[in-house]
């Protein structure tokens, strides 16, 4: 049966008050708290992030598929999602694409995966949804928008924790909300004809018809995970399919995170399963030029997923706040920060391919002869010079500590001035490395202080994005 | 193998007014060390055979010795650049003593020289490494502030305690490069101001920190046998050692930070080559690599001054001041007198030339009877480190 074996999700530790944002504006509030990527953070490294959450535990030589899905991809052209495998440590014979462009580009890959693993050409894909999208400033976009990520893997297994009883779509072309190929912000048409013509009609449309289909009544429905891009949409639209809005109706999570583009409604799908129990049934629909509807039917090994995950429950509660909305500005590019002191070594494509094995998937060298572990990769063994004699190792979900570090004000840009450097010992083999810690107060930074691993953009060289690990304070 | 010890000799050497050189570029430092040595040794540059030349960030990499060449005129004669981080102007002398020993060339010129302040900003830039992101952000107070910490942590010192310890030796240093006339800073800084002073790569603050300078110094070097036939006082080369490491030290298998072989090879290369058994009581003079407070600390240690984790004992005693039992830096050393990085190994090597010969530049800083002095540097990552002992008697000790 085709349907969702694990669930992942990625939220930034950073959360910013609406209040700061309407003060900044002398606007008002919309009230509650939006997430917001640091600046080291694209929609690239948080769907690594919601990628690496929902592998937990899980046999990563079994996923052979990986779909990325965002409409803030940091690249116009060049692949994502293997960058995203890659981070995930995921084999090199796996199918991967790209879904972009629509606010339902996230279940269209969901959808492209059960179609993947119902015909056979793959057995379990992960698919992953990541979105980072910027409103104008002082619009109400900017307060409602929020930066996260969500992951499903999707097989066809003889008991998925989550089984795909149906779904319906509808193709609707409309001018709601669109960026050009070269805006930043995502421009709109006047709200009200945009939620009746658009939101609504559509969704309304989509939602009855998968009812019909099933020959179900929206009273059979457990929780309804409907996407909107405002509180009093999905309300509106709840009321009028006749959901009872106290109890059937998902947390939109706007006051603590806000509308996550195209990974909102899986954002929520996670923030619902986490609660679900067999035979809960739930539908789930997005919305963006038209809608996807899927009819749910959880099962009793949801059970071995719930706990095992970070999660939106476990990310949203670690959170801290961002001081002010000029650091939301310039960690979104929007403010250019002074950059610091020059970087005097540059990303080459080459490079990057060479070290792809320890650079990206955090692989370390462990000797067959001595079992000394080293990162990064050792041709010659450090300990007894073996030469090509070792296993990769990752460690990019080993435990580590601070072994030893320094808060260095040179290495850093005039927006987060001090990098703290960090010595870290793993939690394996006495492996050591070196990685600025992220996400993070530098001075709560201490010797024996345990981290664990994060991937990361560090800079832009040679007109390519170059990304790394890093380390953060456990979340 | 064999010991260098009394085979070669320094019959001259040069090292320009260190500092924000705004007005010297790489040749006129070059000129400025080369031409100090010419005349301290009363040769003509037609009769120099070789030469090696350290320099390490020049306008591009690659350039060779042609700066070196061009601006003295030194005409088809042997040249080679050597680079090896901060044990750069080490590795210009060792090699120029190793022309000179094995009997090729008669008299030679080891230069090193570096131009800091072409570069718009204050430190040695940032990404110090190979790798383009396992090094990214990796700088000079940032590696070696990571030393400072685990010795603080190791030997149970608070914060304020360990910052006071490394504090009095940037108030030392200060102190004797105030008497320095060649030296980048002249300001006598008190402790207080130490230890409140801006944090530049946590726990080292601005005073922690050495001087990022422009300068040069030169050594010219004759077989020992020869040396006389140039001067009365020549300084004769008792040991040579260097050594590097496998690993960075921040990805070495369970490397605590403070026993860092390369130092503690070095300088037990250089001391069985000298006949030096006991440093702390036998050396009269240091020039060590304090590019931070925190560097010189642990150094006390590793060269065998002090005992493992008992450097504060002897700050506080005074041990390693100009008065004291081996003074330490009595030029000011790289905190105050400055750090061109391929110039530092052969200026220390000036400061103990000049002390051995009671020539030092100023009387208050002229050591008493000193006849054995060492000059050391420890760079990179830090992987990689060097020293030379010199002394002003054959035979000695």
């Amino acid at each position: 049966m085709a349907g969702i074996i694990s669930y992942g999700a990625y939220i930034p530790l950073w959360r910013l008050s609406r209040d700061a944002i309407a003060k900044a504006w002398e606007s008002a509030s919309t009230g509650g708290e939006r997430s917001v990527a640091n600046n080291d953070e694209d929609t690239i490294t948080m769907a690594s992030e919601a990628a690496i959450d929902c592998l937990a535990g899980l046999k990563r030589e079994k996923v052979d598929g990986l779909y990325f899905a965002s409409t803030t991809s940091p690249y116009k052209e060049k692949e994502c999602s293997t960058l995203v495998a890659m981070a995930a440590d995921l084999g090199p014979e796996i199918i991967t694409a790209d879904f972009g462009n629509s606010l339902r580009a996230a279940t269209a890959a969901f959808r492209a995966a059960l179609d993947a693993v119902v015909s056979g050409s793959a057995s379990q894909v992960l698919v992953t949804a990541s979105d980072c999208r910027i409103g104008y400033p002082r619009s109400n976009y900017e307060q409602t928008f929020g930066d996260a990520a969500a992951a499903l893997l999707i097989g066809n297994t003889a008991k998925p924790a989550v089984i795909v009883e149906g779904s319906h779509s509808l193709s609707n072309e409309l001018y709601d909300v669109w960026r050009l190929d070269k805006d930043t912000y995502v421009q709109s048409w006047e709200d009200r004809f945009i939620i009746e013509h658009g939101y609504t009609e559509n969704m309304e449309k989509a939602i009855s018809g998968l009812l019909r289909k099933k020959a179900l009544s929206v009273q059979d429905i457990t929780k309804a995970v409907l996407y909107a891009p405002t509180s009093r949409a999905q309300q509106g639209l709840a009321r009028r399919l006749g959901f009872d809005v106290k109890t059937q109706l998902q947390d939109l999570l706007i006051s603590n995170v806000g509308i996550t583009g195209c990974a909102h409604a899986l954002l929520m799908l996670v923030a619902a399963l986490e609660e679900a129990k067999a035979g809960d049934k739930i539908l789930v629909a997005s919305y963006g030029s038209g809608c996807d509807a899927f009819l749910l039917n959880v099962t009793e090994e949801i059970e071995r997923v719930k706990g095992n995950r970070r999660g939106v429950k476990g990310y949203l509660n670690s959170k801290r706040p961002l001081s002010s909305y000029a650091r939301y500005l310039s960690y979104r590019g929007l403010l250019e920060p002074q950059p610091g002191e020059p970087f005097r070594l540059f990303p080459a494509a080459t490079t990057s391919w060479r070290e792809r094995n320890w650079a990206i998937r955090m692989h370390g060298s462990k000797c067959k002869n001595c079992g000394t572990v080293t990162f990064p990769i050792e041709r010659v063994c450090y300990n007894c010079r073996s030469k090509d004699n070792f296993e990769e190792v990752r460690l990019s979900d080993r435990k580590a500590k601070v072994f030893t570090f320094t808060l260095d004000n040179l290495a850093g840009r005039s927006d987060d001035p001090t990098i703290p450097q960090i010595g870290i010992e793993f939690d394996y083999q006495n492996t050591r490395t070196y990685l600025p810690m992220t996400d993070c107060d530098p001075g709560e930074v201490k010797v024996d202080m345990p981290v664990e691993m994060t991937f990361r953009k560090l800079y832009e060289g040679a007109g390519m994005y170059n990304y790394f690990w890093k380390c953060r304070p456990i979340r | 193998m064999e010991s260098i010890k009394d085979k070669v000799a320094i019959i001259g050497m040069g090292c320009t007014k260190f500092g924000e050189r705004w007005d010297a570029g790489l040749d006129d430092l070059v000129i400025e060390a080369a031409y100090e040595a010419y005349e301290d040794a009363g040769i003509d540059p037609k009769d120099i055979q070789a030469c090696w030349y350290g320099t390490v960030t020049q306008p591009v990499v690659g350039i060779g010795c042609t700066h070196l060449a061009g601006s003295l005129k030194l005409h088809g004669i042997p040249m080679s650049r050597v680079e090896n981080w901060c044990t750069t102007g080490h590795e210009a002398l060792r090699n120029a003593c190793f022309g000179v020993a094995c009997g090729m060339y008669d008299l030679v010129l080891a230069l090193g020289v570096e131009k800091l302040k072409d570069t718009g900003f204050p430190g040695l830039g940032t990404g110090r490494g190979m790798s383009t992101v396992l090094e990214a952000r990796r700088t000079a107070p940032g590696s070696f502030g990571m030393i400072a910490t685990r010795y603080f942590y190791t030997y149970g010192l608070s914060p304020e305690e360990g910052k006071r310890i490394i504090g009095k030796i940037a108030v030392k240093n200060h102190y004797n490069g105030s008497l320095c006339p060649k030296a980048h800073f002249h300001n006598r800084v008190t402790l207080e101001q130490v230890t409140s002073a801006p944090i530049i790569a946590w726990p080292l603050g601005l005073f922690d920190c050495c001087g990022n300078s422009d300068g040069s110094a030169a050594a010219l070097l004759v077989p020992a046998s020869q040396a006389r036939k140039y001067r009365n006082d020549p300084i004769y080369i008792k040991g040579l050692g260097a050594a590097h490491s496998a690993l960075l030290p921040q990805n070495r298998p369970a490397f605590d930070w403070l026993h860092f072989e390369e130092v503690i090879n070095s300088s037990r290369q250089a001391y069985e080559q000298a006949g030096v058994k006991n440093p702390r009581e036998q050396i009269d003079i240091a020039e060590v690599h304090d590019c931070f407070t925190s560097t010189e600390l642990l150094l006390y240690e590793l060269l065998g001054f002090s005992p493992e984790g008992k450097s504060k004992e002897d700050i506080d005693s005074g041990f390693f001041e100009l008065g004291g039992g081996l003074p330490v830096n009595s030029d000011g050393g790289l905190k105050c007198f400055g750090h061109p990085v391929g110039a530092s190994g052969l200026r220390m090597t000036y400061e103990v030339y000049k002390q051995l010969q009671g020539k030092a530049q100023s009387p208050e800083r002229q050591l008493k009877d000193a006849k054995l002095g060492i000059s050391q540097t420890f760079g990179g990552p830090p992987q990689v480190a060097a020293v030379a002992v010199l002394g002003k008697e054959l035979g000695y000790p």
